[in-house]
């Protein structure tokens, strides 16, 4: 009703007359959590984020102007060119998977970058979560540090490692383990490695604020019931922080599905991922529909993983 | 009293070692660039002695000049005006009575966030180009400062609303009840509890947008370079360490506006 019989340290217990003058002008005080005031916020990202995503929509149904943007004429041959291509003689369409392969690799570099950085962030998040306190702190802001921290500058720290004159390479050849570079630059390698490294803090710390959580005495119990450590880790640790891994899975799925400066830098525009196809069609191939079109495909696998997510921790509400 | 032997029993056998590794894998690399910054040799990777000469020609390029003024312009104008209305949105969306479209107005502030940047980056580009097209409009640099606002927008609303759901609201109807007007209450009280919140909101706004790279690239037009695009454009040149130097910079101001905004937090926490 009111804000005041929102609050459950409202008082309760007073006259009925002084209870409806508190409620008045707690009323009065909260007139000013106006929604107008979420107006400027929302007209914003209505205008500059949400309208450029219909555009793109209605872009994608368009035909790919000569020199980069759109005439405007309807046609659905972006979704078509995705799949197939056009015979220049005889005007058939003839199925080239070129771009599924594009999005099968990318799905695969996604899938493989959440698992291993799941295998390495959940030990290492409920490593922190077991420290006392102060450690912990520390902890946090250590893996907070690269979480916020440039992404490009990130990535060109591995590229200057694993060049062919880079450290890597030099430690082994001054060892005289191998006689000439081995190339890792420009490989799938290099780029599952920079997914790795890129997202690796996107999936500890929201394992680490679920673990945090985690009630420790549960632990004891199944210890008092004769588990052992690893009873202890799968039954009673694992289950209990599901919410933390979904959440953390997708943390790191979704950014590196449509990751582009990794690939960038360190695929050298020769092993391409869906976010370096979709640019590469806004520029050098001047297809802004099939861009449009692509970027849209992206956004409903985006969509399917988030779907995934609420149904399962909305699941989670219902049961309690 | 936590004993030795709960402790114990919470450790997993190879966990700290994982979690050390993590760190060293995190860091490492990191640390390997920002060494090579005080090369004195020209090679990126080869290491000749030390020297502060390469922040010395980096800090006097032309070139860098421009882009750093581009990125502050853009960086701090974008933080001013997405801190403004992420702390109004949040004032209004926070411990409210549930208003119609509230669950949508927060899909919206949150949506920047779900939606992958390389989408986000065409989708804006595609935006400017047609109202360019359409109208004649370009706002030059005032693109990339709308496009930077936009992204901003839930990274500062999330710590503002954070603060507000751990608010005591009995001081604002204390207030409220001493005859506070709505304004003086909302100003006195409500206000000075929530500036850490915008503070922390603040500096995350600062750092996402100073470290932008896939948004601004396709949306930037000519001399619109951030200090992003500006080391994309020396990885493509024959490499000095002067590009070691510059990426130190960038991660020490990333370094120091996480700091700020975890000690902010870690210090509404106690």
């Amino acid at each position: 009703m009111t804000i005041a019989t929102l609050s459950p340290t409202a008082p309760s217990q007073v006259t009925p007359s002084k209870a409806a003058l508190f409620e008045a002008r707690a009323v009065k005080a909260g007139a000013r959590r106006n929604r107008l005031l979420s107006l400027p916020a929302l007209v914003i990202i209505g205008i500059f984020g949400v309208l450029p995503l219909i555009i793109i929509c209605v872009y994608s149904f368009l035909v790919a102007a000569p020199y980069g943007g759109v005439q405007w004429q309807f046609s659905t041959d972006a979704y078509l060119n995705f799949l197939f291509q056009r015979d220049i003689f005889d005007d058939t369409l003839q199925f080239t998977p070129d771009f599924l392969i594009i999005y099968l690799r990318s799905f695969l570099f996604a899938v493989v970058t959440t698992v291993i950085c799941l295998l390495l962030g959940f030990p290492t998040a409920y490593f922190m979560a077991t420290r006392p306190p102060a450690q912990r702190n520390w902890w946090v802001l250590l893996i907070t540090i690269p979480f916020w921290s440039n992404l490009l500058v990130r990535t060109l720290a591995i590229m200057f490692i694993i060049r062919d004159e880079g450290l890597i390479n030099d430690a082994l050849l001054a060892l005289g383990v191998i006689d000439k570079p081995i190339t890792m630059l420009y490989t799938n390698f290099a780029i599952q490695l920079g997914l790795l490294y890129a997202f690796l803090p996107f999936m500890v710390l929201p394992l680490y604020s679920s673990l945090e959580k985690l009630d420790f005495r549960l632990i004891e119990a199944a210890c008092d019931l004769y588990a052992t450590r690893r009873q202890v880790l799968w039954r009673v640790i694992i289950p209990l922080s599901k919410p933390g891994i979904i959440a953390g899975c997708l943390l790191v799925f979704i950014p590196a599905l449509g990751a582009y400066v990794t690939p960038l830098i360190l695929g050298g525009g020769v092993h391409l991922m869906i976010g370096d196809l979709i640019a590469q069609q806004f520029g050098s191939g001047r297809n802004w529909p099939l861009g449009c079109a692509q970027a849209l495909i992206l956004m409903a696998a985006v969509l399917v993983a988030l779907f995934f997510y609420v149904r399962n921790t909305s699941g989670k509400v219902q049961h309690g | 009293m936590a004993d030795a032997r709960t402790m114990d029993i919470k450790d997993q056998p190879g966990f700290r070692t994982i979690a050390v590794i993590c760190l060293l894998v995190l860091y490492v690399p990191v640390l390997i660039l920002m060494i090579f910054s005080l090369n004195s040799g020209s090679l990126v990777t080869h290491w000749e002695g030390v020297t502060l000469n390469w922040y010395g020609s980096a800090l006097l390029n032309e070139e860098f000049h421009s882009a750093a003024k581009n990125t502050l312009i853009i960086s701090v104008t974008a933080t001013i005006v997405s801190t403004i209305c992420a702390t109004l949105a949040a004032i209004g969306m926070t411990r409210v009575k549930p208003w119609r479209g509230l669950a949508a107005a927060f899909m919206v502030i949150n949506l920047p966030l779900m939606v992958p940047e390389i989408i986000t980056a065409v989708a804006t580009l595609s935006f400017f180009a047609l109202i360019a097209g359409t109208f004649g409009l370009n706002f030059g640099i005032g693109n990339l400062i709308l496009a930077h606002t936009v992204f901003c927008i839930p990274f500062a609303y999330m710590p503002v609303r954070a603060r507000l759901e751990d608010m005591d609201l009995t001081l604002e109807y204390a207030a409220a009840d001493l005859y506070a007007t709505p304004w003086n209450a909302f100003r006195r009280i409500t206000l000075p509890l929530l500036v850490p919140g915008v503070m922390s909101g603040a500096a995350l706004a600062f750092i996402v947008s100073f470290d932008d790279f896939t948004i601004t690239q396709l949306v930037a037009g000519p001399g619109q370079t951030t200090l992003p695009l500006y080391i994309w454009n020396q990885i493509r040149r024959p490499m000095t360490p002067e590009i070691n130097a510059i990426s130190t910079i960038l991660l020490m101001v990333s370094i120091l506006f996480v700091s700020i905004s975890f000690l902010i937090a870690r210090r509404r926490a106690k």
